[in-house]
């Protein structure tokens, strides 16, 4: 498991003086043909490393928006983010690419695992993309972590959607990022085999100290977070510790 | 991401879609082939005619009448009643590296034999001949000097001649008349010509040779004129084809001398000059064939890119999962670029083996009696190589590069 993951929950602790994302006074402005729509009216906000947060909203409170920006697939209009301490508001196309690849996970909603590849060729593409080597094996590794060991070689359509979704999580681990953002990773999904997933993040939380930003507007996963942001108009108005996490039994 | 995983992915990408990988490659197979294909009829001709060219001899220089002014009014070139036995017989005689001068003239007749009967040219020539326009006896002989000064009436027929009066009889000992107007004289055939099948310039099988001498004094007497013997044609055979130059030059200055004219009344036309006029005829016949299949590739390439196109299209989600995941805009660009390089690469593969089998089958083919003539030159192959990589690359860049530039949130959402 080292190979994949060098965060232990030791040095977490350790590193909870730095922060692992540092907004401030991110905004955001859209021109939606005359009319200016800001999305984001300042955010201001610091997760530090082996958090579990969940950042929720009704929707059009600028979940999307902000999570687009933590996830460095848009830019802020204003404002600073740091990403391990460094500054990745400002960065070129190609830098945000990289800084997704090696710093971000991402699991989405609806999966996105593209057509027709088996599982492991899935996993290894943040891989390839990064040029790394012994690919196959940090894939297994990483869907070892999310029990998918004998599902390594089975296409999308050949899998359920609990499965595909952790094949997503295994995709999104793989490259040891400084943290895994899920976009409504149980919107897709049925209770139970939400609650699966919910586990697995906290597992992984939990044993490998993994930073995870989930976007969400059901309560039932901030519940097992330990850690609630609430968004209204493009403004934090609360940002509140769980009093008692649920824990999934894994 | 390095080059190998690129075509890793360009392969499955083309195998997902087996039927339109293998639809758009055949735009380019299509156009490959019939550029080789076409090319190879168009060299097959140049090289057919060329051999035919040399096959009238070697290093052979033609002198033939100019044109008369008179009055201010110029007849056609050939036409002026100038050039003479005689003039031929100063050439030989008078220049240096000339090994032979064989004149000829002649008109067309009618030959009779066995109540058969041809119109066919009369060539009045003298023994050299066969020699020096490298024209073989298939059977008997050619008539030997004696019989030219002699002006015996003896006669070569070509093969079709011979074909058409004596069918598969040996026309050997058998004798022919020759009719001209009024005048009616017999001959005695001594020989047949090998077959040597026809130029664009006529059949030369369709012929009979009869000495020069006899041909002008007996046969059509109006061509002797002011006591000198006027020739159509002075073939000149010169030993080093290195001094074409210096004896074209001095055969001018005794031609100019003897007639004793400022102005040339003859013109001097070589081996070479023949075979770059028709060379220009045929090359532009190959450049005119290969741009009409040139254009089937370009439509091939329009293909290409319009597939591209398409398949960028549904494929953006595709693309925005690749972005998210930590691809730049060139590992996209490169994606999508070498899968049009694999389509026009393996098409232009497979239009190349189309293209050769098709040179193939057309070499199969006979027009008029003769096979058609295909050259698949290497030159010809590389070419299509290199054009259909480039359409690959030119059709490719703009589909590929409108991939790269999707914007990753917006590709994620398309539906």
């Amino acid at each position: 498991m080292s190979v994949v993951l060098q965060t232990t929950p030791d040095s977490s602790t350790t590193a909870v003086t730095m922060p692992v994302l540092r907004l401030r006074g991110i905004t955001k402005v859209y021109r939606m043909g005359s009319v200016d729509v800001h999305a984001l009216r300042g955010v201001s906000l610091d997760v530090y490393r082996g958090e579990m947060v969940a950042i929720m909203g009704p929707s059009g409170s600028g979940k999307s928006t902000l999570m687009n920006i933590i996830g460095c697939l848009d830019q802020p209009t204003s404002g600073s983010y740091q990403l391990d301490g460094a500054e990745v508001s400002q960065l070129a196309d190609d830098e945000l690419a990289k800084v997704r690849n090696q710093r971000i996970g991402f699991v989405f909603q609806s999966f996105n695992l593209l057509p027709r590849l088996p599982a492991l060729r899935q996993v290894e593409l943040p891989l390839i993309y990064a040029s790394t080597n012994h690919r196959r094996t940090r894939a297994t590794t990483a869907l070892e972590l999310v029990g998918l060991t004998d599902r390594m070689h089975h296409r999308p359509t050949e899998l359920s959607g609990g499965q595909q979704q952790r094949v997503a999580i295994a995709r999104a681990l793989v490259n040891q990022p400084s943290l895994i953002l899920a976009d409504e990773p149980t919107g897709a999904l049925d209770t139970r085999t939400s609650l699966e997933i919910i586990g697995i993040f906290q597992r992984l939380n939990r044993e490998h100290g993994i930073t995870v930003v989930f976007v969400t507007h059901e309560h039932d996963i901030a519940e097992h977070t330990r850690r609630t942001i609430l968004l209204r108009d493009g403004q934090i108005v609360a940002d509140s510790p769980v009093a008692n996490p649920r824990e999934v039994e894994g | 991401m390095n080059i190998g995983e690129s075509f890793r992915v360009a392969f499955q990408a083309l195998s997902a879609n087996r039927l339109r990988s293998a639809l758009t490659m055949l735009g380019i197979i299509i156009g490959v082939g019939a550029v080789i294909g076409l090319t190879a009829v168009g060299r097959g001709a140049q090289l057919a005619v060329t051999q035919q060219i040399q096959s009238m001899g070697t290093n052979l220089l033609f002198v033939r009448p100019g044109f008369t002014q008179q009055g201010g009014i110029r007849s056609a070139a050939g036409s002026a009643p100038t050039l003479s036995i005689e003039d031929g017989e100063a050439i030989a005689r008078e220049i240096m590296g000339v090994t032979a001068v064989v004149p000829e003239t002649g008109s067309f007749a009618q030959v009779i034999a066995q109540g058969q009967n041809v119109n066919t040219r009369v060539t009045g020539t003298n023994d050299q001949y066969p020699d020096v326009r490298n024209h073989r006896v298939a059977d008997g002989e050619f008539f030997t000097q004696q019989e030219f000064e002699s002006r015996s009436s003896v006669v070569v027929l070509g093969a079709n001649v011979a074909r058409t009066l004596f069918g598969d009889v040996s026309p050997v000992g058998q004798t022919v008349s020759i009719s001209q107007g009024a005048r009616r004289l017999s001959f005695r055939v001594i020989g047949v010509m090998a077959a040597k099948g026809g130029t664009g310039f006529g059949n030369q099988d369709d012929v009979v040779f009869v000495p020069l001498t006899t041909l002008q004094q007996r046969l059509f007497r109006q061509q002797a004129r002011g006591g000198q013997q006027l020739v159509g044609t002075l073939n000149v055979q010169i030993a080093e084809e290195s001094e074409t130059d210096r004896v074209v030059q001095d055969i001018g200055d005794l031609l100019r001398s003897r007639h004793r004219v400022a102005q040339d009344d003859f013109t001097i036309q070589s081996q070479e000059d023949i075979l770059e006029t028709a060379g220009q005829v045929t090359g532009i016949m190959t450049i005119l064939l290969g741009a009409i299949a040139g254009i089937s590739l370009l439509v091939g390439g329009i293909g290409i890119m319009n597939i591209m196109l398409v398949s960028v299209t549904e494929r953006t989600r595709e693309i925005g999962i690749r972005k998210a995941v930590g691809a730049r805009r060139r590992d996209i660009l490169m994606q999508f670029l070498i899968e049009s390089l694999v389509v026009s690469a393996v098409g232009g593969l497979v239009g190349i083996v189309l293209g050769v089998g098709i040179a193939q089958a057309l070499g199969q083919v006979s027009l008029n009696g003769q096979a058609l003539r295909t050259v698949v030159t290497f030159d010809s192959v590389l070419l299509a190589c290199v054009v259909s990589a480039a359409i690959g690359v030119f059709f490719g860049i703009y589909p590929a590069s409108r991939a790269a530039r999707l914007h990753p949130i917006e590709a994620l959402r398309y539906e």
